[in-house]
């Protein structure tokens, strides 16, 4: 369920941001006062200082991610949440508990101070989902044509599980690979409202909080969890086939065990992409040991963010560093990494 | 997924195979025409799962494979000298020209975009006035009407900016090009279905005839494609040649009426080259002489000049059904997706492109 605005925006002078919001004097102040500092208000930020001070112990979890989606307002999300959850994901992918984001905007002269506000209320209310605090920051604005409306970088601090053991070199033949949901939502979503390619659908990003759930499955499942990727850029499959790489391992899958919705599926059909490689933004890969895998994948059913997730393959000392699918009617094809972005087909 | 999922029926498709063993008695080649339907089979691992006496070779049906290099150059050429916004289907942006791509060129800052539909451009013609806007109308009779359409709207509109790279080719010719060749090793065809749910069968018969050779009109799922295969094999072993339409549920007899006259309308037959090839008479369209405003060919004087393909590149031999793409020497070595030395490398509906990414033959070249 998405989060609703709950926060108006104050009155201001300006409707759109210019050059002089960057610049560090009168408009960048007006600016973070005018909501920044409100909005997300901890202890860290409101000390205003150069940076954060923290106190930290134990394995820590470091990670970095910018976000340049285009549109920034895509069916299902918008740039804000993404900016939280990509590195929220990629520490939880870690085996921590995310605790402080750094956010960091490049903002291209013009943007609404309305667009600007729903994607700050946007990640405050991911944040508050996350249980991450932003603590530190930077605004900087650049000329119109110079960038795309709005860039965001984050990089996130997570305190990693004692009981975790996240490592390709943990992956045995015969564990088995569990995708979290139905996969290619997010990748389908933005395609459908990018000019040129625009189709009626109702289709929506997945983009969402795993933390949460992986934070509760690590603590369950402990060291029978070998490795958790999340699924972003290159989809599944790419993951799949580094993993494969890394461990020098096969991976066997299976395409009638993988969970993808109908409109996703015409939508990849119509468009000639296979959704094996379209992005997620919601979806992590776990590879777990195979006396645990059916209990693990009825606890991840359990949880609304992960309600889809399915067996879709296993690890296998066959074919080493190949990734094979079962097609749907028996055949076998290898599954490689793709050159670039997939491109729609012609006909 | 309802109509595609029955297409793909684990049961059905066993059953043909054995339909299709049982049928056989000695060894058959047979051309798949359309790129949609390598793919396909490659995909599905269909190849692996027919009996050895069926060698499937891939045809010319990938349309950007066929677009000749000194288009591709043209189209560069205008959006990178010419101020044009050149519009174009995904498939065509890695493809390379003699000497880039126009995904490179993009690169370099020129305004390509990708787009979908054709109408999409003439929206973007109207939506920039000040600005010439040209779509790169490839492919085979399929995209055609829809390609057609463009200029029909563009002209309702009165629209002054608009025009299109035409470099469509036509199925029939090629078949007949291809059966003419001394060389050829094809037995039996399967007909690309989309190309005739638009044209019908009608340019068909006179093939069977003239070439005494098995056609079927085929789709693109593993059943279509597995009791089109079954159709050809009972017609080679029966010493027989007739047309027959596999792929009933989507073609007629005279095709898409509607969709010919607007080809009609705004199309004229010429000679074209086929990238790889030759210049096959009769196997392309252009736009007629009445509507040459619309036609960037006319439009715009671009001279580009005729650059040889690679020399190591062996796409026509693929096209023609005298090689595959395992056969050639740079197949996965000098010859990749991220370096294609040939456009059915990178294009999703080549026959190499094809091999590379779902036949597992990399690996095995790369190792």
């Amino acid at each position: 369920m998405k989060m609703q605005l709950t926060c108006p925006m104050p009155k201001l002078d300006f409707d759109v941001i210019t050059l002089g919001h960057g610049s560090g004097g009168v408009l960048t102040h007006q600016l973070l006062d005018a909501g920044v500092f409100d909005l997300l208000k901890n202890d860290h930020l409101s000390n205003q200082h150069d940076g954060a001070t923290l106190n930290l112990s134990g394995k820590t979890a470091f990670t970095t991610d910018s976000f340049v989606v285009n549109p920034i307002f895509f069916p299902g999300g918008i740039i804000g949440e993404l900016a939280v959850y990509g590195t929220v994901n990629d520490l939880a992918m870690c085996g921590a508990v995310p605790k402080y984001l750094s956010l960091s905007f490049i903002i291209e002269e013009g943007l609404k101070m309305e667009a600007f506000w729903e994607i700050l209320v946007a990640i405050k209310n991911a944040c508050e989902q996350a249980g991450v605090q932003v603590v530190t920051g930077d605004t900087k604005v650049v000329d119109k044509g110079k960038g795309d409306q709005i860039f965001i970088n984050t990089t996130g601090i997570g305190q990693v599980l004692d009981i975790a053991n996240i490592a390709v070199s943990n992956i045995r033949p015969g564990d088995c690979i569990v995708v979290s949901d139905q996969l290619a939502r997010h990748g389908i979503a933005i395609m459908s409202v990018r000019e040129g390619l625009e189709f009626e659908s109702d289709i929506e990003s997945d983009t969402k909080d795993l933390s949460k759930v992986v934070e509760q499955a690590i603590n369950k499942f402990g060291e029978d969890i070998h490795v958790l990727r999340d699924a972003t850029r290159g989809g599944v499959a790419t993951v799949l086939k580094e993993i494969a790489d890394q461990s020098k391992l096969g991976i066997d899958l299976n395409y009638r065990d993988i969970p993808v919705n109908e409109s996703v599926e015409g939508a990849c059909e119509m468009l000639g992409l296979d959704p094996m490689y379209v992005a997620n933004e919601g979806v992590f890969i776990s590879i777990v040991s195979q006396e645990i895998a059916a209990e693990y994948v009825d606890f991840l059913r359990k949880d609304a963010a992960s309600s889809q997730a399915a067996i879709i393959g296993t690890v296998t000392e066959e074919h080493p560093r190949q990734v094979i699918m079962t097609s749907a009617i028996g055949g076998r094809r290898v599954l490689s990494m793709l050159p670039g972005e997939q491109l729609p087909r012609i006909c | 997924m309802k109509y595609l999922s029955e297409y793909r029926d684990p049961e059905l498709v066993s059953q043909y195979l054995e339909e299709i063993k049982k049928t056989v008695t000695q060894p058959w080649t047979i051309m798949e025409v359309c790129g949609g339907q390598t793919h396909s089979l490659v995909k599905n691992g269909i190849l692996d799962l027919l009996p050895k006496e069926i060698t499937m070779v891939h045809g010319p049906g990938c349309p950007v494979c066929v677009t000749p290099l000194n288009l591709i150059d043209k189209a560069i050429h205008l959006a990178e000298e010419n101020n044009v916004i050149l519009c174009s289907f995904g498939d065509m942006l890695r493809v390379p020209g003699s000497k880039k791509s126009l995904l490179e060129a993009k690169a370099g800052g020129a305004d390509i975009r990708i787009l979908y539909s054709p109408l999409e451009a003439v929206r973007i013609a109207e939506a920039n006035p000040d600005r010439e806007v040209v779509f790169f109308a490839v492919g085979f009779e399929t995209t055609a009407p829809a390609n057609a359409l463009s200029v029909l709207h563009a002209d309702r509109l009165g629209l002054k900016n608009y025009s299109i790279l035409a470099s469509h080719v036509l199925v029939p010719p090629a078949i007949s090009a291809l059966m003419s060749d001394p060389d050829t090793v094809v037995q039996g065809f399967l007909a690309a279905g989309h190309v005739c749910t638009i044209m019908g069968l009608e340019e068909y018969y006179p093939l069977v005839e003239t070439y005494k050779i098995p056609i079927v009109v085929t789709g693109f799922e593993p059943v279509d494609l597995l009791q089109g295969i079954l159709m050809v094999v009972k017609q080679l072993e029966a010493g027989k040649a007739v047309l027959e339409n596999q792929y009933s549920r989507m073609v007629s007899e005279t095709g898409n009426t509607n969709a010919k006259e607007v080809i009609e309308q705004v199309f004229e037959r010429t000679d074209r080259m086929w990238r790889g090839m030759s210049i096959i008479p009769g196997s392309g369209y252009e736009v007629r002489e009445s509507l040459q405003q619309y036609d960037a060919n006319q439009k715009f004087d671009v001279w580009t000049v005729d650059t040889p393909e690679h020399a190591e590149c062996i796409a026509g031999e693929i096209m023609k059904g005298l090689k595959k793409p395992i056969h050639c020497a740079q197949f996965g070595k000098k010859c990749k997706p991220s370096n294609p030395l040939g456009a059915p490398m990178v294009s999703t509906e080549g026959a190499c492109a094809a091999y590379y990414h779902y036949s597992g033959q990399t690996e095995l070249v790369e190792a």
